[in-house]
């Protein structure tokens, strides 16, 4: 069969993509090179809805930025994704970065952010008691907030193949042949033909453009690296707690998760070792710890449950590139999706839609649905909800992950859900089962041990994340 | 509501032997809840031997010391639900669960034990940097593939950590047919017992490295390899003694932390070196009619600890239902100069025997002096030979001694040189 449209790559952009374009008479398919949706840079940022005063006024990524977040609550509300307006603080440690403070303020009003507001030490520290004494003021921003990004992918992934989106994991795009009016991809899960391509392979975008010819943008990588504390940190931030930008990036930040965990980070290091290199390094993290101590001086890693990296996909000219390619008469490009990219990833959805309108018709389809229902979450629930919820299906009766108080229904879900979970880190990703401050110890096997049953497959046949990840060996003697 | 005299939570060797205390002291009406799908705890999947040295005087493996007890019980008529995880315990002793077969189950207790044992710390508290790769797991994990599940975790395996799950996982990989490459230990000492060290990894010729750590690990999809470096005093990577050692599996033996999160969402307090509810002489917690015995007191190298622990919880959860236990004022205890902590962290002045003070040192020490005192008044003072951190100890404190000392009173275990 071919395609009408085929997007490479199942990040937060591709899949949000995929949700927009299942509304319509074409057919797509979504191409992923792992095991799951969300594995890129998706899976490891810091998962902010950025307000929209650190991009340039006038680029895209401002525009879109604005724009996504406006967004970001209904489609988070339609798809039930955890989303929290939590707003933002940017600490400022000296008059002159009080300066700065004043440029990200005049930059936000001109991006069109709505609410900024310029605020003294004292009125920093009644918002965010815990941050340093040496804060002399802050710009406040009440729009920002934070989303659970591979939740969204997920979700919006499930959306589209409940429309009719083909899902395609282990996908690997390795060549593009165009033979006049389609192209031929060939992948690692076979030869796949479709009339358009829309590229969002996130750190890869321009390797997948020059399998077209087009060669006319680098993504340059550049390593993120984060600690993860135990819910029991929580009080120590409530709004998203910025410093102030510097050549490098945004500063090390603190913030809460959706989930109530309490995330640090980012270091910024231009990669040498490669696009997918998501290795922690010791000087990463401990510059992470030290830099996070001096907003909130009370960091510290005895809390710490998970350390990890994600990577920028940068591009020279400092902005996003969402465009046709010049190569290329059916080839969209969506490169250069760096902060704050999740931010804008609704609208760089929407905006390719538009940007596919102008070559292929697009009729909305009789029935289709841009909401998913809510997956049960046994540990949110109220006793008579318990109660009849483990009546109707005893399997959310069995709790397996103890830490998260993960039920077997739930795990048992998320592998069945339309682009189900296949591993182990899928259905951490999907149920949180393992991502208690025992990552795993306890309930890892036994999540082993469901998929296996569920899949029909061998207990070793699973991994943790696809390819060679193997968790157990032949059996024993 | 079902109302209950005695609600166990936990069914490992901690809560068997609590409750089939109660039962001999004429509690008949117990309950025991139990998560895993048997009763026995960490002990069904410790197929070695070494268990039962002290209380049976015989050498039995975990399943044959569980087993003992297990009979025990199955000859009671004390009740047991397996396959049910407790979910809270509220400050008036309900304790909700839930399962496949009962739903939801809520169970007014008159008194409660708390024996959920302990977890294994996590990489991530560690911070290792490095890779994403699979092949990094506790040793209780692997522990668990290897002698529950059948299936091998790995073929070559460096193991972080020298605790006793380490140690015993380093002779079954090998015994398994793998290859472990090395034990390495942050500490100049292995926290594990000294028989272990022998037993396992001397026997075997592995390397045990002291002083030394993973520094990285290495590998795409599966582990490749981890890279070690020596540590100086204060334990912190000696730059260029980095060196690369190939392996699929990483193991990690570095602690237990008590399982508390249901004492602590109680309301219970816990005391900060233990990570466990601070008890009295019976192992009643702070709120009255809570006990708590075995992993989840404190960690445990042997289960003959706790069983004898758990005995004098369960025998002082009867005490309590039947109106017997005394409550006077209380005299406190505190580890010092080098001993961690003590257990129990205080004595009722009431109490009607004799005390065995549990506690742990925080170094090696040779030829000291461990002295009990209360303010300059020496209680008593003995020679030891040695002391580790991988070995609990005790004292015994006489009950005429207890009786003597002033209300409110502090007892302090200390070594001084001999
Ligand atoms: C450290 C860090 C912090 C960040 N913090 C924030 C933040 O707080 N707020 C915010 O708004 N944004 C943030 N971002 C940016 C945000 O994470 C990204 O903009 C967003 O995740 C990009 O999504 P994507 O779909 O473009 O790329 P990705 O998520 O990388 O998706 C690309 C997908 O393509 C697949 N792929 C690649 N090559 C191929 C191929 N040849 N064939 C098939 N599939 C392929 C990959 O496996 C991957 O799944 C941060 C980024 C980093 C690195
Ligand atoms: C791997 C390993 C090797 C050991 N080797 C030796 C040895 O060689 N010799 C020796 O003498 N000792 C050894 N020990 C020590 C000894 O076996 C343990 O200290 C002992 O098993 C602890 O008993 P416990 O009942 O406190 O905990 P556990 O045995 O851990 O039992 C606790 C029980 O509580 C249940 N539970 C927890 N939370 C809940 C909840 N919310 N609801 C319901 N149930 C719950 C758990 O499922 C578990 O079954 C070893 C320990 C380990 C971990």
């Amino acid at each position: 069969m071919r395609y009408d449209v085929a997007i490479v790559g199942a990040g937060v952009c591709g899949a949000l993509i995929a949700r927009e374009l299942s509304a319509y008479n074409i057919s797509v398919a979504l191409l992923e090179r792992a095991n799951d949706v969300a594995m890129g840079t998706t899976k490891a940022n810091s998962a902010i809805v950025h307000g929209g005063f650190d991009a340039v006024t006038g680029t895209l990524k401002a525009k879109l930025n604005v724009k996504g977040t406006a967004l970001m609550p209904k489609i988070c509300g339609e798809m039930n994704v955890p989303y929290r307006n939590n707003g933002s603080v940017v600490l400022a440690f000296s008059e002159n970065e009080m300066e700065t403070i004043k440029t990200l303020y005049d930059r936000g009003i001109a991006n069109g952010v709505e609410g900024l507001e310029i605020i003294d030490g004292a009125r920093a520290k009644e918002l965010e008691p815990h941050i340093s004494d040496d804060v002399v003021g802050a710009l406040f921003c009440p729009s920002s907030g934070i989303v659970c990004p591979y939740e969204l992918t997920i979700a919006a992934t499930e959306v589209a193949v409940t429309n009719g989106v083909e899902f395609i994991r282990n996908c690997e795009v390795k060549s593009i042949s165009d033979n006049g009016g389609f192209y031929t991809l060939g992948t690692t899960a076979g030869d796949i033909e479709a009339t358009y391509i829309i590229n969002a392979a996130g750190t890869h975008t321009d390797e997948v453009a020059r399998m077209i010819g087009d060669s006319s943008f680098e993504v340059i990588s550049r390593k993120g690296e984060y600690y993860l504390l135990d819910k029991s940190y929580g009080y120590l931030a409530d709004h998203t707690v910025f410093q102030c930008p510097n050549y490098m990036g945004k500063g090390v930040l603190v913030t809460p998760s959706v989930d109530g965990n309490i995330l640090i980070g980012p270091t910024a290091l231009d990669v040498s070792d490669g696009k997918d290199s998501i290795e922690t390094t010791p000087e990463g993290l401990s510059t992470v710890v030290e830099r996070a101590q001096k907003s909130i001086p009370e960091v510290n890693l005895r809390g710490a449950i998970t350390s990890f990296a994600g990577v920028r996909a940068h591009l020279a000219s400092e902005d996003f590139l969402i465009d046709w390619s010049a190569q290329s008469e059916r080839f969209i490009n969506v490169a250069g999706i760096e902060s704050p990219g999740l931010s804008a990833a609704p609208a760089i959805a929407l905006y390719v839609k538009d940007l596919l309108k102008e070559k292929l018709e697009l009729s909305e389809k009789a029935n289709y649905t841009m909401t998913r229902k809510a997956p049960v979450r046994f540990r949110h629930m109220t006793k008579s909800e318990r109660e009849a919820l483990i009546k109707k299906n005893p399997a959310y009766g069995r709790i397996i992950c103890r830490c998260e108080t993960i039920t077997e229904g739930e795990i048992i879900d998320a592998i069945h859900a339309p682009a189900g979970a296949r591993d182990v880190d899928g259905v951490k990703r999907r149920t949180r089962a393992g991502m208690g401050r025992c990552q795993g110890g306890f309930c890892g096997s036994k999540v082993v041990e469901i998929l296996a049953r569920e899949l029909g497959v061998e207990m070793n046949e699973i991994t943790k994340f696809g390819g060679e990840s193997k968790i157990i060996y032949e059996r024993t003697k | 509501m079902r109302e209950c005299d005695l609600v166990v939570i936990g069914g490992g060797p901690a809560g068997m032997a609590a409750a089939l205390k109660a039962y001999e002291e004429g509690i008949k009406d117990i309950l025991i809840l139990e998560r895993a799908e048997t009763l026995g705890g960490i002990l069904e999947q410790c197929i070695h031997t070494g268990f039962g040295l002290h209380y049976f005087g015989e050498e039995l493996s975990g399943p044959e010391y569980a087993d003992r007890f297990i009979e025990e019980i199955y000859k009671t008529d004390i009740d047991i639900r397996v396959d049910t995880m407790v979910l809270n315990v509220s400050a008036d002793n309900v304790v909700t669960a839930c399962n496949n077969f009962d739903g939801l189950l809520q169970i007014k207790a008159k008194a409660v034990v708390l024996a959920m044992g302990c977890r294994e710390r996590p990489r991530g508290a560690l911070s290792i940097a490095g890779c994403r790769a699979s092949g990094i797991m506790t040793a209780g994990t692997a522990q668990k593939y290897v002698n529950l599940d059948g299936y091998m975790p790995g073929h070559e395996v460096v193991i972080l950590g020298s605790g006793d799950i380490g140690l015993i996982m380093a002779r079954r990989m090998t015994l398994e047919g793998a290859k472990v490459k090395a034990v390495c230990e942050l500490m100049p000492y292995s926290g594990g017992l000294t028989r272990n060290i022998v037993q396992c990894l001397e026997d075997f010729g592995i390397p045990l490295r002291l002083s030394c750590t993973v520094v990285k690990t290495h590998g795409k999809d599966r582990l490749e390899g981890v890279t070690v470096a020596n540590v100086d005093k204060n334990l912190k990577p000696i730059l260029g003694t980095e060196e690369y050692i190939p392996c699929d599996t990483l193991m990690l033996s570095v602690g237990l932390i008590p399982e508390n999160e249901l004492s602590k969402n109680s309301g219970i307090d816990l005391d900060p070196v233990t990570n466990g509810p601070v008890v009295d002489e019976y192992r009643e917690t702070v709120r009255k009619g809570v006990f708590a015995c075995g992993n989840v007191l404190q960690v445990h190298d042997l289960v003959d600890y706790v069983t004898e622990e758990s005995q004098i919880a369960g025998e002082g959860a009867a005490k309590f239902i039947k109106g017997e236990k005394e409550y006077g004022g209380y005299i406190s205890t505190k580890g010092e100069n080098g001993v961690r902590y003590i257990v129990p962290q205080r004595i009722n002045k009431a109490t009607d025997k004799d005390v065995k003070l549990y506690f742990r040192v925080g170094k090696v020490f040779r030829n000291v002096k461990l002295v009990v005192k209360c303010g300059d008044e020496i209680i008593s003072s003995k020679k030891k030979n040695k002391m580790t951190p991988g070995e609990m100890e005790y004292v015994p404190i006489k009950l005429e001694t207890i009786k003597a000392l002033p209300e409110n009173g502090v007892i302090t275990v200390t070594i001084e040189e001999a």
